[in-house]
């Protein structure tokens, strides 16, 4: 079998660093797969998070050679193999141990945003009638396994910690908030939280989170800029401003 | 003593899956404080991979489905080992929960009139199982997760429960440690709620992520309560064969619901070779027949291949084993040779099937749309487990409550696909109602010191044992391949004989298992930890399945090849004696009353 060595990030809240691990790996292994081998053959005591290994949980979300990815759908055949490949906990939230990030801001995150609100149902049986054409916008976020690499690539996350802070809920919120908002029975109202305490006139459209979200969910194209649009409508629109004050703008 | 942090709740619920997170919304809206602990992140639990759907006869696609229809189907499936009343309400209330989801967010396919889409599947009548895409699950889970944050539950994740602590007879908490500081927590409860799933890490070859160790099963015998049908394990017919390193991920029963074929190294149907009797009448003449079915011919019966999964599963078996497997020990997975017969061609299988496309394309640089795949058989679920009042959701000791895959009796000897994401919201609701009801009623409970101090010892003790030579990673695999090896799918005595000798050397080499480092985020630790669930359901399946001499449903025994009427009266029932050693006891099974009886003669 190959070889390969693996430089994974070792530490906690207080420091670390880099240790270099040499290891055999076979065809078809994901990173995944050698960080465990390492773990079982090596280093019992390596922390990972990791569930499914199939992709469809959204646990394993790491670093590799600085691309934030999912380690259980990164095939070791799409990494360079001629030289050693790295690997730590996302960057822009705070290390709990090893590959293990403290994610729990998105959890706090998810729990300001209105939940959904149904308009009264159609149906005796408290169900709506709503086309496959209708909901398929949502669905798209719907998709989402909350794995987080579109928060730990975001800029303002990144950088500016805007996210830790309270000041910006980030792109995996604003797939969220999409979701409600183009959700067909919904009849919450949640424009102004979004432009207001949920920062998301923040974010400059560069599309990072597109290119990681392992669900190819078209992020900043289908969700976040129709909410910047409806924002914008609703509070920057100079013609529904005049409107407004003759008396003549809508409800919203 | 190593100290441990305290809480406090009226209903304690462990595991944060479909049936974990309904029970706890169900707790909190009856206004009882409730707690929901996870051994993950919430929302990452193993319900997240379930793929095809949820069966609820709500008869959208064809009017002819209800719940008795159901019913007789969940029956026939089971092969009539099934809790009748479990079946019954289970049929009855699933429509209403699949409502409630969608009253909830959710936002299942749409039939052409607006309404929610159902699709076919393996043993059931009419298209049944409401879905989205191949990602039902995660709709589910989901819809449940955002829901039930709103609901007044207090989450605590990454949190593996060791022991149920007792106050005389009856239930009173948790014991367990976090898994980011390793420190003990103590979770006082009158009612407990196990949620924690199945046991399909005892297996080599499984579709199952790390959680599923069997841990409710386990603490809930080692409280005193009985595990029932725990020989019936589910080996899901289409699990991944290659590359290696991904074998036993599920490939969905719903690429066979839309069209999937399986063949052999001969290009030959081999499905069609060998039709169970209780099927005989329910299965396509021939190939066309088939196809009308999937398309929704009301005149049609079903391919082959959706007959239930274990009969699928030993005719792939029997297929490698006659040397007409593929290249990596499997049958082929044909969903391509329907794009000449749909509009939209690969684009349809790809909106029917997104996420089977992605896993392929990714994980085995293969096109589903121009390739057939390689399948073979997976450990997939657990029909036993704890047993439960049907209606109810109570174990035998008070204040203990389970629902889900942890649970048992909905399923009998075989489950039906699709029941399980409805099994999860039906039972989970009533767990979650009862044990409120028990919870008010019953008033707080006691905890002696002395027990918690012993379960802080046990879960300490790994860390001051001498050296063995052998980690707790190397002992969770020897164990996992002998129980591919000797309890697998096709059993027999001789090796059930053995695997009970090496159960016995696994358990006294998992005690000498020495654990390395401190025990912040330790991943050596919590593997050691594991063990002992692990070891107690296996040892509960090997025992299981060395008692029932016949083959039904999932047990199939190649020394005992025929069913037997006999042991088709009665269910296992396994239970920690009074000397500690565990015993494996008949129970004859309740007979079907007449009102149930007449909807199974009815449905043929």
């Amino acid at each position: 079998m190959p070889k390969t060595t693996f430089k994974i990030w070792r530490g906690d809240s207080k420091g670390g660093e880099f240790r270099a691990y040499e290891t055999e790996y076979s065809e078809g292994m994901v990173v995944l797969d050698v960080v465990h081998k390492i773990q079982a053959e090596q280093a019992n005591d390596l922390a990972v998070r990791w569930n499914c290994k199939a992709g469809k949980c959204g646990s394993c979300s790491a670093e590799v050679n600085g691309q934030p990815k999912l380690m259980c759908m990164t095939r070791m055949n799409t990494l360079p193999l001629d030289r050693s490949v790295t690997v730590e906990p996302m960057q822009a939230f705070p290390v709990e141990k090893d590959l293990v990030a403290d994610v729990s801001v998105n959890y706090e995150i998810k729990k300001r945003i209105k939940p959904f609100k149904p308009r009264p149902p159609d149906h005796d049986d408290g169900t709506w009638t709503m086309h496959q054409a209708d909901v398929e916008r949502s669905q798209e976020f719907r998709k989402c396994i909350e794995c987080f690499l579109c928060q730990d690539v975001c800029h303002v996350d990144r950088d500016h910690h805007y996210h830790l802070e309270g000041k910006f809920i980030g792109p995996r919120f604003f797939v969220h908030a999409a979701y409600l908002d183009m959700h067909p029975a919904d009849a919450e109202d949640r424009l102004a939280d979004l432009k207001e305490r949920d920062g998301v006139g923040y974010c400059n459209i560069t599309k990072c989170c597109t290119v990681v979200c392992p669900e190819h969910i078209t992020i900043t194209d289908n969700a976040i800029i129709p909410l910047k649009e409806r924002v914008a409508d609703r509070y920057y629109d100079p013609l529904a401003k005049v409107l407004k004050v003759i008396g003549l703008g809508g409800k919203k | 003593m190593a100290g441990h942090e305290t809480h406090e709740y009226d209903v304690l619920v462990v595991g944060a899956g479909g049936a974990g997170l309904r029970a706890a919304i169900e707790a909190s809206t009856a206004g009882v404080r409730v707690g929901l602990v996870c051994k993950s992140l919430l929302g990452k639990a193993h319900t997240v991979m379930a793929e095809g759907g949820m069966a609820a006869a709500l008869a959208n696609v064809d009017e002819r489905d209800g719940w008795k229809v159901h019913f007789a189907d969940t029956m026939r499936g089971g092969q009539y080992l099934n809790q009748w009343r479990m079946a019954e309400i289970h049929a009855q209330e699933a429509p209403a929960r699949v409502n409630e989801l969608e009253a909830w967010g959710a936002l299942f396919d749409r039939t052409p009139e607006g309404r929610i889409l159902q699709r076919n599947f393996g043993g059931h009548a009419y298209p049944r199982l409401a879905h989205v895409g191949d990602r039902t699950g995660l709709e589910m889970i989901r819809t449940l997760q955002d829901h039930g944050i709103h609901q007044g539950m207090a989450v605590h994740m990454e949190i593996t429960i060791t022991t149920l602590l007792k106050d005389g007879e009856r239930i009173a908490g948790a014991f367990g440690y976090d898994r980011e500081r390793g420190r003990f927590r103590v979770f006082k409860a009158p009612a407990v709620i196990l949620a924690t799933g199945g046991l399909g890490k005892a297996y080599k070859i499984t579709s199952n992520s790390w959680e599923c160790t069997g841990d409710g099963m386990s603490l809930a015998y080692h409280a005193g309560a009985q595990l029932k049908d725990m020989e019936f394990v589910q080996f899901h017919p289409t699990g991944m064969v290659w590359p290696p390193s991904v074998r036993g991920i599920l490939v969905t029963e719903g690429v066979r619901g839309e069209g999937g074929v399986l063949t052999n190294s001969e290009d030959k149907r081999f499905m069609f070779d060998n039709i169970p009797e209780l099927y005989k009448d329910l299965v396509a003449d021939d190939a066309e027949e088939g196809w009308r079915y999937v398309i929704g011919d009301r005149d049609a019966r079903r391919p082959p291949e959706l007959l239930t999964r274990d009969h699928v599963a030993r005719m792939i078996l029997a297929e490698v084993k006659a040397g007409r497997g593929s290249p990596h020990g499997g049958a082929f997975l044909d969903i391509s040779w329907i794009k000449d017969r749909v509009k939209g061609g690969a684009e349809h299988i790809k909106r029917k099937l997104p996420s089977m496309y992605h896993q392929f394309k990714q994980l085995a640089d293969l096109d589903i749309t121009e390739t057939p795949m390689e399948v073979g058989p997976t450990t997939h679920y657990a029909m036993g487990g704890v047993r439960v009042d049907s209606d109810s959701q109570a174990s035998s000791v008070p204040g203990l409550f389970a629902a889900g895959e942890c649970a048992t009796g909905l399923h009998g000897a075989n489950r039906l696909g699709g029941n399980s994401l409805s099994d999860l919201v039906v039972f989970g609701k009533l767990a979650g109602q009862y044990a409120a009801e028990y919870a008010k009623s019953a008033g707080p409970a006691k905890v002696a010191d002395s027990e918690m101090e012993a379960a802080e010892a046990e879960a300490l003790a790994p860390f001051g044992r001498e050296e063995s030579g052998e980690g707790p990673f190397q002992l969770q695999q020897a164990l996992q391949d002998m129980m591919q090896e000797d309890v697998g799918i096709i059993r027999t005595e001789a090796e059930l004989d053995k695997a009970a000798e090496a159960l016995a050397d696994l358990r006294s080499r998992a005690a000498k298992v020495k654990v390395h480092g401190n025990r912040e985020w330790n991943s050596g630790w919590h593997t050691a930890l594991d063990l002992e669930p692990l070891l107690t359901v296996s040892e509960a399946v090997a025992a299981a399945a060395r008692e029932r001499k016949e083959s039904r449903g999932a047990h199939t025994r190649n020394d005992y090849q025929e069913k037997d009427s006999e042991w088709g009266k009665a269910n296992l029932i396994v239970e920690k004696a009074g000397d500690g050693s565990m015993r494996v006891r008949r129970e004859e099974i309740d007979p079907v009353p007449e009102r149930l009886a007449k909807i199974i003669e009815e449905q043929g």
